[in-house]
């Protein structure tokens, strides 16, 4: 690895943190670097300080990382919160706009706003002058950044393009002739790499349910959920999608049922408190055996919590929500392409089985743009599960829910054929008709519970990351998969004997799979991103396989290596 | 030809003398009249005694949870648009526990009929007040009687331009059977407020209360196209109660407004692969 810079650009939410870090992200992918990006925010469209962090480098990274060496401030809040992180790194400001006292660091000057005045006419190309003074200090190719801002100001016309071009070079040739000697962050010599996706998790399990052929989604927004409906409605139309706003929750997830019924591959989107008010539906689509894919991006709660932040702590709420039991399912997916490759999962196993699916995310993995190999699409096939019109018009009677030995009742839709199709949130016989008999009530119990079977074994057992056999085992689940893999490989570099076992199939539990995985010949360390190591239990409750340590993390913030080392030590498990 | 047969005679759970037999023969009779198959049909219903109506019947059924008709009846409608959607709840369903959902159903406008089983009481659960039970009456749990301004659904509807909004009395099948044809062969959402006595718990709002008050706006050449006079006339309540269709308005369905469903119904759509890599690589 020659190059690993850690990039900040920060400021008030509306100066463009955003514009200035998607476009450099963007510049650094399409030149063959690997790249993570991250966003820190407030849950405001305007002020207070916000940030968005940049790795790139020029070998594969999953993680950010708590180093910084370039800090982009927009206002001197950001000088003031980040310059201690900076070590020996640098920063880029316009001290016009920028008031800074401390002046002890390597700091260049770039005059953002009168640049963009004299180019544009006005401030709002402040954001394209500072990208391409960046790009400038790195000494970085500038034809790549011109190609995205063509693309990205596409819709508003030629005027806007060339004047953003202008702003870019100008940026580019200031910090270039003043400074371009001095940086020692330069990535002229990086060649051209392999050609990755660069993607974040949200958009990733969009474009999972796209592949997937989802036909219907109603959510009611709310972040850090809300990409995933974005960018499904973006391409709505062209993939024959309908996505509508629902007026709360609960309407959310009973529109997804009603078109699920119908035959629609339907999902719902939603955060902790959405999920709060799907309870009861989610218990619907249990009774009526009705499949549903249900998108839970985790924040910090309970109630409104941390609105704009990470955490892992609705794992259990998940796990039992809604009165009475029934089977569901539950994936968590470690990086945007296994988003991909599981959102498409979880549609065909709520398909088969005819249950609810989760997919689990948080804010960290929902707003992380990472650099990805091409996802294949031809890997994801679409299976319904559905009686043909051959099979349904050659049978005498139907019945929705048939009592067969896997649990699993032939499934018709209403209006395919002569035959109606009864579903009940009351206990209910074969027909789907009313059935309050204790006989009926232990076969219909017996026949939901039994499709637990069939999905146990579609589970796939835990990855295991690093030697098969070490001292300590790191036991983790979901989005932490990468700071927890870089982890692994930082302190086994320094001699230490670490492996991780990493969940992302995570309910029902296949016991057989995880203990032949699990050896217990050192520490077992769970780590979670809450305050009651929630995963730990599940593990023990369900496999029988108790861990000896739990790590865990709740002010908010995502996983790091650093974090995780220092958290280690301070544990004494290294 | 389909006919009463086919809907099948089914025996109920309901008390002899419930308001819901009548709507329960209305319903049948108005798809019949409009030649709908029971396989064409589905009704989504609530929790509540008038949830259970679509048992009684052969027809596709979504019994779902209570207030919760109009969710999945639009997500029904959307996903299969051919199918004749209906919903039925009772007044607690509809406008207590549903009452955010009529409010935005109104405003979408999806092609469904909803009806409402009003008997100004909460039957399943023994007699407590319902958002539409009368002030002042007295109840196991409203003590001192009701205190609460009862909820007027038509008035409601009116003020949010429901594409349509009548009112029937379970006493009187016939004039019924009209409303719900009608209401049904309307493209748009379609509420259908029903007076129905509840013999077991609402011993003010009986049949011979309801027979002395009811009286036909079409027998009075009223023509519902006017939302202020409809307005004005879904606020008569008292000595003379009026019934029929108040108001009815041609708008975009919501269905109309969806580009996915231009070319057949949403599920019958195929999905092309080659559109995925195209997604796929704006993201290299």
């Amino acid at each position: 690895m020659d190059h690993d810079i850690n990039i900040r650009v920060g400021g008030e939410a509306g100066q463009g943190i955003q514009t200035i870090g998607l476009a450099l992200a963007q510049t650094f992918q399409k030149s063959g670097l690997y790249v993570f990006s991250t966003q820190y925010y407030l849950s405001r469209v305007r002020g207070g300080h916000n940030y968005f962090q940049i790795r790139v480098s020029d070998s594969p990274i999953k993680a950010i990382s708590d180093r910084l060496d370039l800090l982009i401030a927009l206002d001197s809040a950001s000088v003031e919160k980040h310059m201690e992180e900076l070590n020996d790194g640098v920063v880029l400001l316009d001290r016009e706009e920028v008031k800074i006292t401390n002046d002890n660091r390597q700091i260049f000057n770039v005059p953002f706003q009168k640049i963009a005045k004299d180019i544009g006419g006005s401030k709002l190309y402040a954001s394209t002058v500072a990208t391409g003074a960046v790009l400038g200090l790195l000494c970085c190719n500038l034809k790549v950044l011109e190609d995205i801002l063509k693309d990205t100001f596409a819709k508003k016309g030629e005027d806007i393009i060339n004047i953003n071009i202008k702003a870019a070079r100008a940026g580019y040739e200031y910090a270039q002739e003043n400074y371009s000697a001095k940086c020692k962050y330069s990535f002229e010599k990086v060649e051209q790499k392999t050609k990755t996706m660069l993607i974040d998790g949200n958009d990733a399990v969009g474009l999972g349910a796209l592949a997937a052929g989802v036909q219907f989604l109603a959510s009611y927004p709310m972040t850090p959920s809300t990409g995933v409906m974005n960018y499904i409605a973006a391409h709505a139309d062209k993939f024959n999608v309908v996505v509508e706003q629902a007026e709360d929750e609960i309407s959310a997830l009973n529109m997804v049922l009603g078109a699920s019924f119908a035959g629609a591959r339907a999902m719902t989107t939603t955060s902790g408190g959405g999920f709060c008010l799907m309870a009861e539906a989610l218990g619907l689509a249990g009774m009526t055996e009705t499949p549903a894919v249900i998108f839970l991006g985790q924040r910090p709660g309970p109630a409104t919590g941390l609105p704009t932040m990470t955490e892992q702590g609705d794992l259990l709420f998940a796990l039992h929500a809604a009165q009475g039991e029934f089977p569901r399912c539950i994936l968590a997916p470690k990086t945007p392409d296994d988003a991909f490759y599981l959102t498409a999962k979880a549609f065909n196993l709520a398909d088969k089985y005819q249950i609810p699916v989760f997919i689990m995310s948080d804010q960290y993995l929902a707003d992380s743009q990472f650099t990805c190999e091409r996802f294949d699409a031809s890997k994801i096939t679409i299976d319904r599960h559905l009686l043909s019109d051959d099979e349904l018009g050659s049978m005498e009677t139907y019945k929705r829910y048939t009592i067969t030995p896997d649990g699993i009742s032939p499934r018709a839709l209403p209006g395919q054929s002569k035959h109606v199709v009864v579903a009940d949130s009351d206990e209910h016989n074969e027909e789907g008709h009313i059935d309050q008999t204790a006989d009926n009530r232990i076969s219909m119990m017996e026949k939901r519970m039994r499709k637990l079977n069939g999905l146990t074994k579609e589970m796939e057992a835990p990855e295991v990351y690093g030697p098969h056999e070490a001292d300590v085992t790191l036991v983790g689940w979901g989005s932490s998969y990468s700071p927890l893999t870089e982890t692994v490989d930082l302190l086994n570099k320094e001699g230490q004997s670490l492996n991780l076992i990493h969940f992302n199939h995570i309910f029902p539990m296949n016991k057989e799979a995880i203990r032949s995985i699990i050896l217990k010949k050192g520490t077992t360390v769970c780590v979670e991103s809450n305050a009651t190591g929630q995963f730990a239990k599940i593990l023990k409750t369900e496999a029988d396989i108790p861990v000896d340590m739990n790590l865990l993390r709740y002010d908010g913030m995502p996983f790091t290596s650093g974090y995780l080392i220092r958290a280690l030590r301070e544990k004494k498990v290294i | 030809m389909v006919t009463m047969d086919d809907y099948l005679d089914i025996e109920t759970e309901w008390c002899p003398g419930c308001g819901n037999f009548a709507i329960l023969k209305a319903i049948k009779k108005a798809l019949v009249n409009l030649g709908k198959e029971p396989n064409e049909v589905l009704i989504v219903s609530g929790i509540g005694q008038a949830g259970k109506l679509p048992h009684y019947m052969k027809c596709n059924t979504f019994n779902g949870l209570h207030g919760r008709t109009l969710p999945p009846a639009t997500g029904a409608k959307i996903a299969n648009h051919e199918l004749t959607v209906l919903t039925v709840g009772g007044d607690g369903d509809a406008y207590g526990e549903g009452g955010n959902h009529i409010i935005h159903a109104i405003r979408r406008n999806p092609n469904i009929t909803t009806i409402v089983n009003d008997n100004q009481i909460y039957g399943l659960t023994k007699g407590q007040a319902s958002p539409t039970s009368e002030l002042g009456m007295k109840t196991k749990i409203q003590t001192h009687g009701v205190v609460n301004t009862p909820l007027n659904p038509l008035a409601l509807a009116i003020s949010l331009d429901c594409s349509f909004v009548a009112r029937g009395y379970a006493g009187n099948i016939e004039h019924l059977t009209g409303i719900l044809e009608e209401a049904i062969n309307h493209q748009g959402f379609a509420l259908v407020d029903i007076l129905q006595p509840c013999v077991s718990f609402n011993k003010l709002n009986t049949f011979k209360w309801y027979a002395e008050r009811v009286y036909r706006l079409d027998e009075e050449g009223y023509v519902p196209d006017d939302r202020i006079t409809a307005f004005k006339r879904s606020l008569e309540w008292g000595d003379k109660i009026p019934i029929g269709i108040f108001y009815k308005k041609e708008k975009t369905t919501l269905e109309d407004g969806f580009s996915a469903l231009k070319e057949g119904t949403l599920i019958s759509r195929a999905k092309d692969h080659a559109l995925v890599d195209e997604l796929i690589d704006s993201f290299m």
